[in-house]
């Protein structure tokens, strides 16, 4: 029973990678392109969810609302004013700045917020659960965690597959070259997409700052994550994305079963064996 | 003419560097050692990603390894100090082999979100390791350190000079490679990938056989560092901020692919770390800013444009035909 | 009054000269050819013409403003809209999507997914395929629906008839009588002489970057255009 527990909470705990993962996922599908800083900025998304609540005292909902606008208005901007200028054939420019920004941003948050681990304190939240048959209990929180996962993934496929949007943005995926040549402006497309990841990695702050300890130095390991439930799931699909991070998830729980130090091992080992045997991934849609 | 020059001013420093015990104090002889690992370092990285194209952020795992397989020789083994040097480094390059096998699958930044993966994978299996200290990590016996030299100056400038082997191994390496048949070949895979393989060059065997040689060397300066330090643990060996991101921004803002770069690098930034560094995190901020920068400006790094604008090349590695 | 007009159009691929100083002007309602042999230059015209080659600092009016310099997103707001030589349809998205996509653009007029379909009725069984699950002239079809799609002033077509059988090129021609016919003017680009000659009102003839020969289908005979094409024949000189 302790085993059968450790894999539906390794479940819950995939929707929160999976969370991480989407924007990443995105960024990558539309731009061919990958955020060294990806983590940096969910613990970004994280300190200013306690900034709003704890600090300014602002009520849930807008406290929420006013770090999601904060980091969609924030990845706009900064894909448009910097990140566009070093898209290209060369892998290695955006590679640096991102891998600068990572440095930057940790630095700062250790300024700001000294290297202390917080946590969001969200009350009954956190500690009230559902009981289900055979003395198994889910949380409350987890589960809503894994709902949202669900559903930001469910909306992004919405997006993607039923909106003029997500028409373009498949479209330059496919051939960004002549997307001009229908109207569409690249830089304004990336900008847009990046927008979009930077809400989801915002969503995926606020779970991570009420679901585990966080400090500045927290975001790397975040990004490898994010990377593995994308790797794992195969690179191009969201509903893989969301099926790699349950893996990951449930590697991770059940390496903790094990003993403490393997906890964030096992997850590791399963990814590289899963690249070992399928390296496109469990359900690959996207070539390249 | 203006390439005279700077060549001699070269010997003169690599002179000045050699006779370094005669004129430095202890501190300016830890401060340069630390000069010449990260110069080592800088060069390995440069030739993996410079040439190849493979930008790993993975290098700590090299290094990391290269120090812990040091200390298991010396400690475990009873292995002497001078034959544990080279042992840790090829079995570091011999590791590389199954490591690239794995991350070779990953392509473009992938593989250097992957090659991370992989070195954080080496850092928690060290930590599990309880003959080497776990998660706290190990010390060296004092009568390790004390095998190369009894006097405490002495093992400094025994040291010293492993470290000014380190450098000139790594700088004389790279350019040794360079001019050879196969450095050609490293030099056409630089410029196009597509061309190279088009005129017969085994793009993918050269390649991996670039990683292990520099997973190699990094794992000896690996085991230098730790034996300077005399104390290992994970976190330190493992650490992607000391031994990834740091060489990176050498290499990237000196001037990625070539030999110049990564010494113009490795100077500037030490000389920035001496006036700087007691600012803490807004000088390691203004690292990460001048990286970016260099990026937005110009890609190829100060020895890149450098030598774009006024045609300077210290250590060429085209060889001219004769007239 | 004069739809497009170029004045000493140049084009650089490092240090190699493409295009040499071309001058092209025509007027509304016209359908012009351009012909030449492979890179005769025309191809980088037409890039230059929507933008996708920088042409800052150069002379080029379309509809009564200067375009050069633009991107090329600006320019196809304005009405000019190319059918890409290869027809690059975007293979994850199906046929329906691709005609929606060149629509993206936002001008209103008489090309709608419907009358696409009425001008090519294979692609109305087709519209849930995949753009690329298509035979090559029903490609070029979706391909021409999708530069239609945002009603254009002025369409170029790069190279449609590249790659296709001479049945096939001949119903994809067939449709040019409806698209002149709903007011848009046309650039075609084209190896193929006889095509060419078929369907324009003047021609141009590109050679080594610079325009070789210029006339009405009626008035240049074929001498000179091989001689403008190909530049072999060195009696007489090229208008």
């Amino acid at each position: 029973m302790i085993w059968v527990n450790a894999i539906l909470q390794g479940v819950l705990l995939g929707g929160l990678y999976a969370l991480f993962a989407a924007g990443l996922s995105l960024m990558f599908g539309v731009m061919r392109f990958v955020n060294i800083a990806h983590g940096d900025f969910i613990v970004v998304g994280a300190y200013a969810i306690l900034t709003a609540i704890v600090t300014m005292g602002l009520p849930p909902v807008l406290g929420v609302a006013a770090v999601l606008v904060l980091m969609a208005v924030a990845g706009f901007a900064g894909q448009y004013v910097v990140l566009n200028r070093v898209l290209g054939k060369d892998i290695l420019p955006p590679i640096l700045v991102t891998f600068g920004m990572s440095i930057i941003l940790q630095n700062a948050l250790l300024e700001i917020y000294s290297a202390d681990s917080r946590k969001l304190p969200t009350g009954t939240f956190e500690t009230s659960s559902i009981d289900l048959a055979g003395g198994l209990a889910v949380g409350v929180l987890p589960l809503c965690m894994f709902l949202t996962a669900l559903a930001v993934i469910g909306g992004l496929q919405f997006v993607f597959y039923r909106t003029a949007l997500g028409r373009m943005l498949r479209a330059t995926s496919d051939d960004p070259e002549i997307v001009p040549l229908m109207g569409g402006n690249n830089n304004r497309i990336f900008a847009i997409a990046t927008a979009m990841a930077s809400l989801v990695v915002g969503i995926a702050g606020i779970w991570l700052a009420m679901k585990t300890q966080f400090d500045p130095a927290a975001g790397p390991a975040r990004l490898l994550f994010a990377f593995e439930a994308v790797i794992i799931g195969g690179l191009g699909n969201l509903w893989g994305t969301l099926a790699g991070g349950i893996i990951l998830g449930v590697a991770q729980t059940l390496g903790a079963q094990i003993g403490g130090g393997f906890q964030i091992l096992a997850g590791h080992l399963v990814f590289l064996l899963i690249l070992i045997v399928r390296p496109k991934g469990l359900f690959p849609r996207m070539k390249g | 003419m203006a390439n005279r020059i700077l060549q001699a001013l070269l010997a003169l420093t690599i002179l000045a560097l050699a006779l370094a015990p005669l004129w430095a104090g202890r501190a300016d002889l830890r401060l340069l050692m630390e000069v010449l690992a990260y110069l080592a370092l800088a060069q390995m990285w440069n030739l993996l990603a410079g040439y190849t194209g493979l930008i790993s952020v993975g290098q700590q795992a090299w290094v990391g390894l290269g120090g812990y397989l040091f200390f298991a020789l010396t400690i475990l083994g009873g292995v002497p100090v001078f034959a544990a040097f080279p042992l840790a480094a090829l079995l570091t390059a011999v590791l590389a082999v199954p490591t690239g096998w794995v991350a070779f699958r990953l392509q473009g930044a992938y593989f250097a979100i992957g090659t991370w993966v992989i070195a954080e994978v080496y850092r928690l299996v060290a930590a599990q390791v309880g003959a080497l200290g776990g998660g706290s990590g190990i010390s060296l016996p004092v009568a390790v350190a004390k095998s190369i030299a009894e006097t405490r100056m002495g093992r400094e400038y025994v040291m010293y000079y492993i470290a000014f082997a380190l450098a000139v191994i790594a700088v004389a390496g790279v350019w040794l490679i360079l001019r050879s048949r196969w450095g050609l070949a490293l030099t056409a895979i630089r410029d196009s990938e597509v061309a190279a393989e088009s005129v017969g060059v085994n793009t993918m065997r050269s390649k991996f056989l670039i990683y292990v040689i520099t997973a190699g060397l990094t794992g000896l300066t690996g085991a230098f560092l730790f034996f300077q330090k005399l104390r290992i643990t994970p976190d330190a060996a493992f650490s992607v901020n000391d031994w990834t991101a740091f060489v990176i921004f050498i290499v990237v803002i000196g001037g990625i692919g070539t030999i110049e770069g990564p010494i113009i690098g490795t100077i500037l930034f030490f000389a920035l770390r001496e006036v700087a560094a007691d600012w803490g995190t807004w000088y390691l901020m203004g690292l990460g800013a001048l990286a970016i920068a260099v990026m937005l400006i110009d890609k190829r790094g100060l020895w890149g444009a450098i030598h774009a604008r006024w045609g300077l090349s210290i250590l060429p590695v085209s060889r001219n035909l004769p007239d | 009054m004069s739809l497009l007009s170029a004045t000493s159009v140049t084009a650089h691929y490092g240090d190699f000269q493409a295009l040499f100083g071309i001058n092209f002007a025509m007027a509304a309602g016209e359908t012009v050819a351009i012909i030449g042999s492979n890179g005769a230059g025309k191809s980088t015209f037409l890039r230059a013409l929507t933008g996708l080659r920088p042409t800052t600092g150069q002379n080029i009016q379309f509809d009564g403003a200067l375009i050069a310099g633009l991107p090329a997103d600006a320019i196809h707001k304005r009405g000019l809209a190319m059918v890409p030589e290869g027809r690059r349809l975007f293979p994850s998205l199906t046929v329906e999507e691709n005609l929606q996509i060149g629509a993206a653009g936002g001008r209103a007029g008489h090309w709608t997914l419907d009358a696409v379909y009425d001008l090519f009725p294979d692609l109305r069984d087709k519209r849930r395929n995949g753009g690329t699950e298509l035979s090559g002239g029903q490609q070029q079809m979706v391909a021409i629906g999708r530069a239609l799609m945002s009603n254009p002033k002025l369409l170029l077509c790069d190279e449609i008839s590249l790659g296709l059988s001479p049945k096939v090129i001949k119903d994809i021609y067939a449709a040019v009588p409806r698209i002149q016919a709903a007011g848009t003017s046309l650039i075609v680009v084209e190896q193929d002489v006889g095509q060419a000659l078929a369907v324009a009102d003047r021609i141009y003839c590109f050679m080594e970057g610079r325009v070789s020969l210029t006339g009405t289908p009626a008035t240049v005979t074929r001498a000179e255009i091989s001689q403008a094409y190909f530049g072999l024949n060195t009696e007489g000189t090229a208008a």
